[in-house]
């Protein structure tokens, strides 16, 4: 007999409860946005936070992580628009178009929206939400179908955010650079986003999360990104939020056929992160490489969540995460390959491999296969451990001390994953990035 | 003063006795080969000079230029001017070759208090020994030893110890697995680094080595000791009555 014990809800599910029945009506679009939102909160309320008791969820409990749910953040100011456009951005001189996001609200007067490229449109998620514009209609919450709790979450709440569409056939020469900058306040951001890149278009997207470092604020993002049959898109990911901020951010992507899709990214900042991915290769013949690389230190806990879903004949996959672990840090890697019955042909490979630094780290990896079909490729491997003394040795033999032995060892490991990104301007940053984090090391 | 002094050296490898009371002295410009049966030390002793962990010395001292030896990190040793170049090169993914030259010459020369060796500078030292060695120029940009034949990782090792000019060179085994072709361009290597002013070690199981790189003292260890020490004919006589006489003389 199954009795489904239902537990009483806790601060945070009430505060967001509370929150969702308090700002419903002011929330951006009208009758089917509207109905998206309650069916989409509804789902939320009657599981409520996801928790250790949930398998998606098993390492990283957000109902125990997330203690109180923050007040939305309000739309930014002055001060926070001016705070926004004094932060460094976290690609250096990467030449690039970049669009910014205060508190999860675009901010225009911030953002490069001069001599866009035939075929390239941005926008305010808001603003069309509330015009409710047909594009948005189409995709919406339908580019791919999950049930995912704090997805739901998302989709109840979801304020600002971008609105990319890049026409068949168009090539973005620069790449598009979102830059989503956190409140410097207790507060909580829904940030929602859907790109389009149709047929045969060329687009680079690069994604950046930051924050202030002693503001304890809450980031749900999501992305919902369609790749169009023959379309070419790299995706960077930067998650460099605040210390002491929980980052939630899911990315939703439906790539076609015959096309080129690579994903990265690079985890250095939050608290608590939750970096989760769905891509569904619906078309026959797609090459894509789903990379990333975490590097924490002291008690920061990130949970990167993968499932690749081969729907069509013939595509190829490769998956590579590593994480560098340090202090009390703890990784997650939950890596799910499905290969449906049609999905012949299919060759996906998934490696995920933790560098622990510290004795205290913990690396939690959880590979999974599920094939239904007979003739495919597929494989996985998993590895945890320490520097190798004898590589330490080797290099200090030769002069190198210690620290700077480790470093060069650290950076070799996670320039594994990092060469895999296509722009070579992009992958020298995340190296002097890796180089900077291993400097503050110490 | 010698530069290297090594004096009742008893070191063990997890728990087990290796060494048992190692006297050597080096002196300057001197080249010494060490010669013994399997299990005799002489890789053990390579290590413990270079100061690999997990070898423990638990007894007798090491003086280089009269200073302890064994005190130091194994990286202040190499800036000091000891090279060890390994019997079994390791490899290191992701790190290029040139890379791995540059930091470690200029992590040295930094901590000699000398000025950091300009881009162009390395590079044409580099390419000037890597071509006397034989070495492409295109395994420079490749990851450290990773792909590398036996033979190409003994003379990149070669290549590294002409770079960081040593003092103190200490070759374990760096005839083994060579054909007679890299032996000759490994020993050549050596024999032109040989200066008044740098020491050697050369480690071996076979005489062969030594008709190409000539030593001037030759000590033929045992059992974690120096049982016999002479000139290079010393070699000569191993090679033709073996090492049986000594590993007897040294359970006695």
């Amino acid at each position: 007999m199954n009795v489904e014990v239902k537990p009483l809800k806790t601060a945070a599910e009430l505060a967001l409860a509370n929150t969702f029945a308090a700002v419903r009506d002011q929330l951006p679009g009208g009758g089917p946005v509207a109905a998206l939102r309650d069916s989409a909160f509804r789902n939320f309320d009657a599981r409520g936070l996801p928790h250790r008791r949930i398998e998606e969820w098993k390492y990283t409990d957000l109902r125990a992580l997330m203690r109180e749910a923050k007040p939305l953040a309000a739309p930014p100011d002055a001060a926070a628009k001016a705070r926004a456009k004094a932060a460094p951005s976290p690609i250096g001189d990467v030449e690039c178009r970049r669009i910014v996001f205060v508190n999860g609200a675009f901010v225009r007067e911030l953002s490069d929206l001069g001599a866009l490229e035939t075929g390239l449109t941005i926008g305010s998620m808001a603003a069309l939400l509330a015009k409710g514009d047909p594009l948005i209609t189409q995709h919406l919450g339908k580019v791919v179908a999950s049930d995912d709790p704090a997805l739901a979450l998302n989709t109840a709440l979801m304020g600002d955010g971008a609105f990319v569409h890049v026409a068949a056939g168009a090539v973005v020469d620069r790449p598009l650079h979102l830059a989503f900058i956190g409140p410097d306040t207790a507060a909580s951001v829904f940030a929602r986003s859907l790109i389009v890149i149709e047929r045969g278009a060329r687009a680079m997207l690069i994604e950046s999360h930051e924050g202030a470092g002693d503001a304890d604020y809450q980031v749900n993002a999501a992305l919902e990104l369609v790749v169009g049959d023959e379309a070419h898109v790299d995706h960077v990911k930067l998650i460099g939020e605040g210390a002491k901020a929980l980052h939630v951010s899911t990315l939703l992507a439906a790539i076609g056929a015959h096309a080129r899709f690579n994903t990265f990214t690079f985890t250095t900042g939050g608290a608590v992160v939750r970096n989760q991915m769905f891509l569904r290769f619906d078309g026959v013949e797609t090459v894509a490489s789903i990379r990333g690389a975490t590097l924490l230190q002291k008690r920061q806990h990130a949970d990167t969540t993968l499932v690749v879903d081969h729907v069509a004949v013939g595509c190829q996959s490769r998956e590579l995460f590593k994480s560098v672990l340090d202090g009390d840090s703890r990784a997650v890697f939950q890596g799910k390959i499905i290969v449906r019955p049609g999905a012949q042909k299919t060759d996906a490979k998934m490696m995920t491999q933790a560098l622990l630094l510290s004795d205290r780290a913990e690396a939690d990896n959880k590979p999974e296969l599920e094939i239904f079909a007979d003739d495919v490729q597929c494989g996985h491997g998993a590895t945890a451990g320490a520097l190798d003394p004898d590589l330490l040795f080797y290099l200090k033999s030769r002069g190198i001390p210690q620290k700077q032995a480790e470093a060069l060892l650290i950076q070799s490991f996670v320039g594994e994953a990092i060469e895999g990104i296509e722009h070579a301007g992009l992958r020298e940053i995340l190296m002097e990035a890796v180089a900077a984090h291993l400097v503050a090391r110490g | 003063m010698a530069l290297l002094e090594i004096k009742n050296l008893h070191a063990e490898v997890d728990g087990k006795k290796i060494l048992n009371g190692i006297d050597l002295v080096v002196e300057q410009g001197q080249l010494h080969a060490i010669m013994g049966p399997n299990g005799s030390g002489k890789s053990t002793l390579s290590y413990v000079l270079a100061g690999k962990p997990g070898y423990t010395v638990t007894e007798g001292q090491v003086l280089l230029d009269g200073e302890d030896l064994l005190a130091m990190e194994p990286d202040e040793r190499a800036a000091r001017g000891v090279f060890l170049a390994f019997q079994y090169p390791l490899e290191i993914p992701g790190v290029a070759s040139m890379t791995f030259l540059r930091t470690a010459l200029n992590a040295q020369r930094k901590r000699r208090g000398e000025p950091e060796l300009s881009t162009p500078e390395f590079i044409k030292r580099v390419r000037e020994v890597a071509g006397k060695l034989e070495i492409e120029q295109e395994m420079l940009r490749r990851a450290v030893n990773v792909g590398f034949s036996g033979g190409e990782k003994k003379r990149n090792e070669i290549l590294q110890m002409t770079m960081l000019e040593p003092r103190l060179a200490i070759m374990d085994e760096t005839d083994s697995g060579l054909d007679i072709d890299a032996l000759r361009i490994v020993a050549d290597g050596v024999n032109r680094l040989r200066a008044p002013e740098r020491s050697m070690i050369v480690i071996t199981h076979y005489q062969r080595l030594l008709n190409y790189i000539v030593p001037d003292v030759v000590h033929v260890l045992s059992k974690g000791r120096v049982v016999k020490t002479g000139g290079k004919e010393l070699a000569l006589e191993l090679e033709a009555r073996g090492y049986a006489q000594y590993q007897d003389e040294a359970a006695a």
